[in-house]
């Protein structure tokens, strides 16, 4: 059933939502198209100035000094009396004016490792140098003596003793449930890491200022957490640190944290220079350095009846959390709070930890932990559909979340569940029922030597949209709509733009308040001196969180300005400009109406709304190499009300790709902690070829909190498309593939009985090694 | 060593050694940063420019080996405020997202749209397939090709 929306109308817990068959232009919505990319034309002529496109004169270039050993203590670091040092600059930690942490949430993790120092991963940063051209750079790097003692390092974070965090959720009576139920499945599912892979290495600049400060131009998500790293490790106050956002050419996370050791190491090297340094990071570098999905091994207990009813849930989480805490603590809750899936279960108890192993640390990545056990989940989810002969859409049909149901951190949900909804979306726009029949009987029809199997597989998740629990409370962004004294309207926000459309959706909400053309808005650009700290472009909070606060600002400023005017604003704002000069409404977050969460005991509204989204994958399994061809995948998304189609399509199909290489090649081979395949020619992303024809399908069940009814959309996709391409392969072959990604060497493995490739993100030991 | 060429139509001469890469000759001698530099490998085709009318990564080719040819890059196509067909048909459908793999993939899709083949999904897919996008799903990307391929049969609009 279809129902078209009034723009503005909010339906509170709508029994059926608006579903948007893909590229359509359905009357009603807010918008049909939305606007034109605001930055494309620039992106699209080659104008847009990335980091690496910005001229400095006169800049030097930088180069970090890492380690090559997991875990030792730095002895020293030699410079070659051969070579002239008086032509390089170097830095080591001794050169750190302030702390010397890249501040976060835990005091951990140096900017450079001191001498007599504890090295805690192979690509830590032990000192950095600079050059006025490349060559003497690579001569300098080359004349660096590293002296190390090795110590003991730990690989495997089951065998870690060392903990980052912990937390525990637990609702009902697991007990009482394992005893009433009828069957209960276990499973051990295992995750390695992944690589964010923007096309944009990681970038910064850092040019010194007369009065001492400095200031950072770069490619990054939150210009604020460098803002602050750099003020704490260069004591510098809010006006000497300023950050300014370069055009950045992809994040997903993997932009959020490491800028800030970047902006750190290059502005170091300028201060003590006095000239700019830029600090550009190469494929080979990004990958060996830089975080990664956290890798996890989550073990599922289930218990259910005969008839198909959810009894009761035992879940435990490891994730590895690699030398340093970074976000961790964040990324295991959330993989926690997402680990029973969208269904409801009257007894569920979920524990995760996070454990510390040499290896590089791992941070944020789209999904931030839910993909991890949303892939584990669904792979139950599915496991169970087959124990009891039932059809996993139909064994969805009866565990998903409805409004009024309980999560396991009791919060109720009140509205704006659209499990059911995304469920039949992709059902129906997959001919899921017809689709797996023909696979079951090509299946029983195969006969033995057949090369060739197909498949078909779903998967369902859900995504708590903007921070985790009180995380908005704490960040208390303000976000601010200026009407200029020149007449001209402008958005100042620090959310970045990566490509998601930050600098198309932001102008289009605040036009759509004001009356106006969305071109007729302006935004301020991301730079720490001129834009309000309205919070990280991360969580996939930019258009629920900071839109929803630009939509009352602008209902504010038209207030206002119409109080005065007494005329639409549109009519009449320039002329209040000129008049009375400029006024600038600056919007504070304030707690969502009824939202609550206890920190201690973690109980209650974890999250103000969830988005929903449901994967069908087709699969072709050739039966001899165990290579896997995904064919097609509908993915059915609710975000609330979508702003804007184009760009919301487009961050479904990007991140359903991008679960599509979780699910089949990208992987991470480590030995004694370190990276082996650290390039692009061995670290594989999908391309056109590999990519499957992907089908996006919004479903808008509008969230009240929000004055625009907007969820988060971003991070949704990534969390179902890796489960639904292994049940497809599942359905294809009847293997079960339990670990990701789901490779031939994995799949052959399970079809023959041949010994299984080792856990996924584990490292290998190092190799022995000779007298020297 | 000094090389000659013609970049966009007009005649350079660079002075560098020869197994300087086209791509660092572009961005650093020439200032034409529109073409990006993603893996250095030959891998992301971030850096893809044609060479004579062939799709090349500019990070792979030493610009001893350019001399005498003919080099395009995206700014020989259209402007911000006069985009080309196939840049116009990407504004539209959402085929670019952060932009950064844009360049290279215009300068694939052009070379594609100049045989004139016929613009299956297949083909387009094929002809792109070493330009690597991490944010579309390259969906948007193969219909924006595929409307500025119809466009360009339909108006007998040749490319730029």
């Amino acid at each position: 059933m279809t129902r078209i929306l009034p723009p503005g109308t909010r339906e509170i817990g709508a029994p059926d939502a608006l579903v948007v068959p893909p590229g359509s232009a359905t009357p009603g919505r807010i918008a049909t198209r939305g606007p034109l990319r605001r930055e494309g034309p620039a992106k699209l002529t080659g104008l847009a100035q990335y980091a690496d496109d910005l001229v400095f004169p006169g800049a030097w270039y930088g180069a970090t000094i890492r380690s090559i050993e997991p875990h030792a203590t730095l002895l020293s670091l030699d410079l070659d009396d051969a070579f002239d040092w008086g032509r390089v600059v170097v830095v080591t930690a001794a050169d750190i004016p302030g702390d010397n942490v890249v501040s976060l949430i835990r005091d951990d993790q140096p900017i450079l490792v001191p001498v007599g120092g504890e090295i805690r991963h192979q690509a830590e940063a032990l000192c950095l140098l600079a050059a006025a051209d490349r060559e003497t750079l690579r001569a300098a790097k080359r004349h660096m003596r590293v002296r190390t003692e090795r110590l003991p390092a730990t690989f495997d974070p089951l065998e870690s003793t060392e903990e980052f965090s912990h937390l525990e959720v637990r609702q009902g009576d697991p007990g009482a449930g394992f005893a009433e139920a009828e069957l209960v499945i276990e499973g051990t599912y295992r995750v390695g890491h992944q690589e964010q892979l923007y096309i944009e290495n990681q970038a910064m600049i850092a040019v010194p200022q007369p009065d001492g400060g400095v200031t950072v131009h770069g490619s990054c998500q939150c210009p604020y957490y460098i803002h602050r790293a750099l003020k704490r490790a260069l004591q510098l106050t809010d006006t000497e640190a300023i950050v300014i956002q370069a055009e950045t050419g992809g994040g997903f996370g993997g932009k959020e944290e490491y800028p800030s050791m970047i902006a750190l190491h290059a502005a170091l090297l300028a201060r003590k220079l006095g000239k700019p340094v830029r600090m550009i990071y190469d494929r080979h570098e990004d990958l060996s350095a830089t975080t990664k999905r956290h890798p996890a091994v989550i073990h599922y207990r289930t218990g259910v009846m005969r008839d198909g009813r959810l009894v009761v849930q035992e879940i435990d989480v490891v994730m590895d959390g690699g030398a340093y805490c970074t976000l961790t603590p964040v990324v295991l809750s959330r993989g926690v709070l997402h680990a029973g899936g969208p269904y409801r279960c009257p007894n569920v108890r979920i524990k995760g930890r996070a454990m510390a192993t040499n290896t590089p640390p791992n941070g944020a990545f789209r999904g931030f932990g839910a993909p991890q056990t949303e892939f584990a989940a669904e792979m139950q989810v599915n496991r169970i559909a087959e124990a009891l002969a039932m059809s996993p859409l139909e064994l969805r049909r009866l565990w998903a979340y409805r409004d009024g149901d309980t999560t396991p951190t009791g919060q109720v949900l009140r509205e704006s569940v659209a499990a059911i909804e995304v469920l039949e979306a992709a059902a129906k726009a997959s001919d899921y029922a017809r689709h797996s029949e023909q696979t079951r009987r090509a299946r029983e029809a195969r006969l033995p030597g057949a090369r060739l199997g197909s498949g078909i597989g779903m998967a369902m998740g859900w995504h708590g949209a903007g921070f985790t629990g009180s995380g908005e409370v704490h960040i208390a962004g303000t976000a601010s709509v200026e009407l200029t004294d020149a007449g001209t309207v402008r958005v100042l926000t620090a959310q970045t733009e990566m490509g998601q459309g930050t600098k198309t959706i932001f102008p289009q909400l605040v036009a759509g308040e004001l009356g106006l053309e969305p071109e007729a808005v302006e935004t301020a650009p991301q730079d720490t001196s001129i834009v309000p700290d309205s919070g990280p472009t991360v969580a996939s909070r930019t258009t629920m969180v900071v839109g929803g606060l630009l939509v009352n600002a602008s209902r504010r400023l038209r207030a206002q300005v119409e109080a005065v005017t007494d005329q639409p604003f549109a009519d009449s704002y320039r002329d209040f400009a000129l008049e009375h000069g400029s006024l600038r409404i600056d919007e504070r977050f304030e707690p969502y109406p009824n939202v609550q969460f206890d920190d201690e005991t973690y109980t209650g509204d974890a999250y103000p709304a969830f988005g929903w989204a449901c994967a069908v994958a087709r699969v072709d399994v050739d039966l001899d190499t165990g290579e896997v061809t995904v064919r097609d995948v509908v993915s059915a998304d609710d975000a609330g009300r979508i702003v804007h189609p184009v760009l919301a399509e487009g961050q479904v199909e990007g991140g359903t790709l991008q679960a599509i290489g979780y699910a089949t090649i990208e992987e991470i081979k480590l030995v004694d902690g370190r990276y082996l395949n650290d390039r692009l020619a061995t670290y594989l992303i999908p391309t056109a070829l590999d990519a499957p024809r992907i089908e996006a399908i919004l479903v808008e069940k509008p969230f009240s909190g929000a004055p625009h009814g907007a969820k988060g959309i971003g991070e949704l996709p990534m969390d179902v498309g890796a489960p639904a391409v292994v049940a497809a392969i599942h359905d294809a072959t009847g293997v079960w593939i339990h670990d990701l990604p789901a490779t031939p060497e994995r799949i052959l493995a399970a079809l023959t009985g041949a010994p299984t490739p080792g856990s996924p993100g584990v490292s290998e030991p190092a190799p022995e090694r000779g007298a020297t | 060593m000094s090389y000659r060429f013609l970049v966009n139509g007009d005649p350079v001469e660079v002075e560098v050694p020869g197994m300087r890469r086209l791509l660092d000759v572009l961005r650093e001698d020439l200032a034409l940063t529109g073409t990006k530099e993603g893996c250095g490998e030959g891998e992301c085709g971030a850096c893809s420019v044609l060479l004579d009318g062939a799709v090349v990564d500019a990070c792979l080719v030493p610009i001893c080996q350019v001399d005498g040819t003919s080099v395009r890059t995206v700014e020989s196509l259209g402007t911000q405020e006069q985009l080309n067909d196939l840049q116009a048909a990407f504004l539209e459908t959402g085929g670019a997202q952060c932009g950064i793999c844009t360049p290279g993939m215009l300068m694939a899709a052009e070379a594609f749209l100049a045989t004139g083949g016929p613009a299956t999904d297949d083909a387009i897919r094929e002809a792109i397939a070493g330009n690597l996008c991490r944010c579309t799903g390259y969906t948007k990307i193969v219909e924006a090709i595929a409307q500025a391929a119809d466009r360009r049969r339909t108006t007998g609009f040749g490319p730029a």
